[in-house]
């Protein structure tokens, strides 16, 4: 399937920039996202590649730049701000309150409340059984506490708490890190799926495979700066390892940086 | 053990902790009631309910700060403002009722003022709340003169002293407030939220969790509380002292500790700090009815404590 880049993009980031003490951690990036696309982003280890993200979930706020949506230009200050827009974020660290269940945990922030007033704990436990039941059949321990979960149950809660409220940009930010084999197979199946639906997805993978597998294109980061962005279809693993180590695009020179 | 009956429905980790605090809490009734025939009759039953009501209704506020992560050291001083402010208002006229409402507005603004400095500037509650506990504490003195304020309405008292088929009006009082707070903290959003933010700040942060609001309403609870208790105290001894109130919090931290609230926020119950009120308040009355000395009482109070949080981590399993 080839994905039609001749309309608006989903979600364009022009020229982000933002600096921790001095150190630019993001510096004058661009990167755009359009339906149904699967954008892979590369880089070392402090590239830049989750504090680029985080400005999209309003974890962190830009210095520079400007985020549109839909062609519209658009201010995210807040987690909330972002989630309006139907950005759902799944974070490198597991963004999990510990002491909570999984149904807790899956509508934190936006629980299910009950004509009264109050949280309807049997309604969202009810719904996290139907969207587990999807993502991870396996999955049972719904009343424990999360901290009771293995790495790649938690990652299951979390991957569901961005699908469940109808994400249309959806940033996964190593999601399959913690997990085993299989579980990555299934998380390769679900960003097909969902990719199928129209979602446009930034996925963060140090693995240059997965990237080729699951993307149809990667940008690729090096010390903040974007070192290009390419068509998956035109490129080969080496390509992009190159990409990452040297910071240069295939066929230029090594002069750059 | 633990895991065993935690997997059953109905048996969450919360339930089994109070389950234990009950335990606690009926051994010590049965060692005091083969030690002193007196101990476990209505009238006394009545009187340690009485006398922990106060308390509890300290501690009830104290849990919800504690699950929010933080402390309230300034409990104390919050209450002898209020209470000093509210009778005074009483004094010079104005009506009961909203001489209450007064009362209770000063122990919200004082919560408000520790909440602010903890949530939006950032400061460790710890110190913010040691700093309230000089300054609350300096204001009601000040503002006194350091004499207590006499003449307080007998209508106003007559509710203090009051009691509804049998039952202190303070413990009517103190349930209904308890049942409020646990449906506030199991049932709505703001107690989910008080969870999370305890559990873990920066997932509550990117979930959407008004984080910093979550915690001001915290404290801004545990000052409502605070008067409230206050008013209680003055009702029933008829003078409103700037000194009243001194290391209620250390006695409200120890109730909500043995009932299970985790200092390092995130965990932590109603019911267990209604438990640990009564626990404290029995062991107490108990020693006192076989005229214990006060300073055994004391050790007494310390040996509990440190007992149920070695139980507890025994129990815990971390
Ligand atoms: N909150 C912060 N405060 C200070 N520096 C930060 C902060 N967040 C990120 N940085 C710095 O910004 C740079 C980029 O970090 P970032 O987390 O975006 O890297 P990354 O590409 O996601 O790396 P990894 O592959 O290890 O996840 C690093 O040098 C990091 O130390
Ligand atoms: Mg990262």
């Amino acid at each position: 399937m080839t994905i039609d880049r001749s309309g608006t993009p989903l979600v364009e980031m022009r020229n982000m920039s933002i600096s921790f003490g001095g150190i630019n951690a993001v510096d004058d990036v661009s990167v755009d996202l359009y339906p149904g696309e699967v954008v892979g982003l590369l880089g070392h280890n402090g590239a830049g590649k989750s504090t680029l993200i985080k400005m999209l979930s309003g974890a962190y706020k830009p210095s520079g730049g400007q985020i549109f949506v839909d062609g519209n230009p658009v201010q995210i200050h807040s987690p909330r701000d972002a989630r309006e827009l139907n950005i759902e974020t799944i974070y490198q660290t597991l963004a999990l309150a510990d002491n909570l269940d999984a149904a807790s945990n899956l509508f934190l922030g936006r629980e299910l409340i009950s004509p009264l007033g109050f949280v309807d704990d049997a309604a969202m436990e009810a719904e996290t059984r139907k969207i587990m039941g999807r993502l991870n059949p396996n999955f049972r321990k719904f009343a424990a506490p999360v901290s009771a979960l293995s790495g790649g149950q938690r990652q299951s809660v979390a991957i569901a708490r961005a699908v469940y409220f109808n994400a249309r940009i959806l940033i996964m930010d190593e999601p399959t890190a913690a997990l085993g084999p299989h579980e990555t197979q299934m998380v390769a199946e679900l960003i097909q799926q969902l990719k199928a639906e129209g979602i446009g997805i930034f996925l963060i993978d140090h693995d240059v495979h997965a990237v080729m597998e699951l993307c149809d294109r990667a940008s690729v980061m090096k010390n903040g700066k974007l070192v290009g962005t390419v068509d998956i279809p035109d490129v080969t693993d080496d390509d992009l390892l190159s990409m990452i180590i040297l910071g240069k695009k295939p066929g230029e020179d090594a002069n750059a940086d | 053990m633990n895991n065993i009956l935690t997997k059953l429905p109905f048996v969450s980790n919360v339930r089994f902790r109070d389950a234990g605090t009950l335990v606690g809490l009926l051994l010590i009734a049965l060692v005091f009631s083969i030690l002193s025939p007196s101990f476990l009759t209505m009238p006394n039953i009545g009187n340690i309910l009485q006398q922990s009501s106060i308390n509890a209704c300290i501690a009830l506020g104290m849990t919800l700060v504690i699950i929010s992560g933080g402390i309230d050291l300034s409990v104390g001083p919050v209450a002898a403002l209020s209470a000093t402010l509210g009778a005074a208002m009483m004094v010079a006229g104005v009506p009961v009722p909203i001489a209450m409402l007064g009362a209770i507005a000063v122990g919200v603004s004082c919560g408000f003022v520790n909440g602010a400095l903890i949530a939006w500037g950032g400061l460790q509650p710890f110190i913010v709340t040691l700093g309230g506990l000089s300054l609350y504490r300096a204001l009601a003195l000040i503002y006194t003169g350091g004499t207590p304020i006499f003449g307080i309405p007998s209508e106003f008292r007559s509710i203090a002293n009051g009691a509804v088929m049998g039952v202190p009006t303070p413990v009517i009082i103190v349930a209904i407030l308890a049942l409020i707070a646990w449906v506030v903290l199991t049932k709505t959003p703001l107690g989910e939220y008080l969870m999370a933010v305890g559990g873990n700040p920066e997932a509550a942060r990117v979930a959407g969790v008004p984080v910093s609001l979550t915690k001001i309403s915290a404290y801004m609870i545990s000052g409502a509380l605070a008067s409230i208790a206050s008013l209680i105290l003055i009702g029933r001894l008829g003078a409103a002292e700037p000194t009243l109130g001194n290391l209620w919090e250390l006695d409200a931290i120890a109730a909500s500790a043995i009932g299970g609230a985790s200092l390092m926020g995130g965990r932590g119950s109603i019911v267990g700090t209604l438990l640990g009120c009564v626990i404290l308040g029995a062991l107490r009355n108990g020693l006192t009815l076989l005229n214990v000395q006060a300073f055994y009482q004391l050790l007494a109070t310390g040996i509990i404590i440190i007992v149920a949080m070695l139980i507890d981590r025994a129990t815990s399993g971390k």
